[in-house]
């Protein structure tokens, strides 16, 4: 039976949008369906767009995307309760072009790639929420949405993080809590100018700042701020898991006392927020990934579980273009082989084998473990701001040898810890 | 120090298209479930609190549709689908 299309793409976010635009450049027949009222109205980032991994998937996009600032300031501070300490990484190496990293907000910039992927010839339907798949001898025909039955040689599903159609397809569990953190964020719109000033950004620079230890109580996770080029991306990320473990703390708690330290409160004064914020990501890495492919469908971006925490480094978004463009290739190839099978559309799992994104999973599979340490978040920013304070402080009277000083708060049996907890770190 | 903005006023700076129905339900028996509560702790959104009695309650006004509750709770204590087409919140930010 003759299909309404070659391939229903259900999600109009980055991966979604990725796989839709390079398939019409091949000329494919497809449908994009998105739920919300345009593409980016559900979708968040911190966040930032790490351009070099993708760059040339996409020539065409990015002269006129709407991208903020390219980050070429970058900080991180590590957290104790009444004292920070900052690294800061600046200097003309990140300010030169290529740039290689930009502040983004989803709401404008999935819109306009929405609209470049519907000038190349995709039809792109918003409000239109995927309800069901339609299985006809165990294969994937399309979908069912808003009453509808729309039928295609294959599906490719970038519903993002929960990923409803990879369960009903069987290729995946429901999420659990130890693969995937939440965060959240608010949008503080302040001027332009005020912004560069305190910021100390020329023109079109941008700021990343990530924040480490008791911004969340010692829990997995950190802050963040990104500047925009009219406003600030502050929020949080903690572990799921962590979150419903002791100390308990509310998740919306941690961002109003991050918003109140003195490190934070004087770069968001006189802000308006205007938005607040707030998405799930998979961080569980290579060893949570489930089926990325079955018959007539493939997984692709958040709902593949592409996201990956390296500490200093959260990346998703290029991930998510990335399988997006690979998952496109596979159909690609698929329409040519006319083979819409599991063993047609496994040649994905190889171009993703072959590409930056598998080597990186690989790379950092034990990221997650070694990163998943509350030493990491509580005891060393305690230690880090003991030593800062010794170094720092005048007594009233002789100031104490720095080195015994120092070595006085490291237990004898502590020194195992530290040498396994850093051991660790090495896999990453 | 400036004067902290409550969750509800956050909230209500986000454009949110009304649901016929709420597309989060607890099932019903669970009010009272362990698995439920952990919702309080999780909700970025702060929608489930606990009452007298020991029930966990949840009002769907104001839900960012982040999915963090089903990843806390799981599907047996909650019954969570997306809201209807072109429903629930609209970011103009993200």
């Amino acid at each position: 039976m003759e299909k309404d299309f070659d391939v229903i793409v259900v999600g109009g976010g980055l991966s979604g949008l990725s796989a839709a635009y390079t398939m019409a450049d091949a000329g494919l027949e497809v449908l994009l369906l998105e739920r919300g009222d345009y593409s980016g109205a559900k979708n968040v980032t911190g966040g930032r767009l790490y351009m070099n991994p993708v760059r040339d998937m996409f020539p065409d996009l990015w002269k006129k995307a709407p991208l903020e600032r390219y980050i070429a300031h970058e900080e991180v501070s590590i957290m104790d309760k009444e004292r920070s300490i900052t690294v800061r990484y600046d200097g003309s190496e990140l300010a030169q072009e290529p740039y290689q990293s930009y502040s983004i907000l989803r709401g404008k910039f999935d819109k306009n790639f929405a609209k470049m992927t519907e000038k190349k010839g995709v039809s792109i339907v918003t409000k239109s929420r995927v309800d069901d798949l339609i299985i006809e001898n165990g294969k994937v025909e399309g979908v069912r949405a808003g009453g509808e039955e729309l039928t295609s040689n294959m599906v490719i599903a970038c519903d993002g993080v929960l990923s409803l159609l990879a369960e009903k397809a069987g290729l995946r569990k429901p999420g659990v809590a130890k693969d995937h953190a939440v965060g959240f964020k608010e949008i503080i719109e302040l001027d332009r100018t005020v912004i560069e000033d305190r910021f100390n950004l020329e023109g079109d620079e941008g700021a990343a700042r990530l924040y480490m230890g008791e911004v969340t109580r010692g829990k997995f996770g950190g802050g963040f701020l990104y500047t925009n080029k009219e406003s600030i991306s502050l929020g949080i990320v903690v572990g799921i898991k962590d979150l419903t473990e002791e100390p308990f703390v509310q998740a919306p708690d941690l961002l109003d006392a991050f918003k109140q330290r003195p490190e934070v409160a004087c770069l968001i004064k006189g802000g308006q927020t205007s938005e607040y914020s707030a998405h799930v990501i998979p961080e569980g890495g290579y060893n949570s990934f489930s089926k990325l492919y079955g018959e007539g469908i493939l997984i692709a971006g958040d709902a593949a579980g592409f996201s990956m925490n390296i500490g200093v480094t959260v990346r998703g978004m290029e991930y998510a273009m990335a399988t997006g463009y690979y998952a496109a290739q596979a159909a690609i190839k698929a329409k040519e082989a006319d083979n819409y099978s599991a063993a047609g559309l496994a040649v994905y799992e190889k171009l993703l084998n072959d590409s930056f994104v598998m080597k990186d999973f690989k790379n950092f599979k034990d990221a997650p473990h070694a990163l998943d340490n509350p030493r990491f978040f509580n005891r060393y920013p305690q230690l880090a701001g003991d030593v800062m304070r010794d170094l720092y402080e005048m007594p009233n009277g002789p100031k104490a040898r720095i080195y015994p000083t120092i070595m006085k708060y490291i237990k004898f049996s502590e020194v195992f810890a530290f040498l396994k907890d850093f051991g660790g770190v090495r896999k990453i | 120090m400036s004067e902290q903005m409550g969750l509800k006023a956050k909230l209500g700076l986000d454009v949110f298209k009304h649901d016929k129905e709420p597309h989060i339900k607890i099932r019903p028996g669970m009010e009272k479930d362990a698995r439920l509560k952990k919702a309080i702790l999780v909700c970025p959104a702060g929608l489930y609190s606990e009452n007298a009695q020991g029930e966990v309650e949840f009002t769907i006004d104001g839900c960012l549709e982040c999915g963090t509750c089903r990843i806390a709770c799981g599907i047996e204590v909650l019954e969570w689908n997306y809201p209807n087409s072109g429903c629930g919140v609209q970011f103009r930010f993200g």
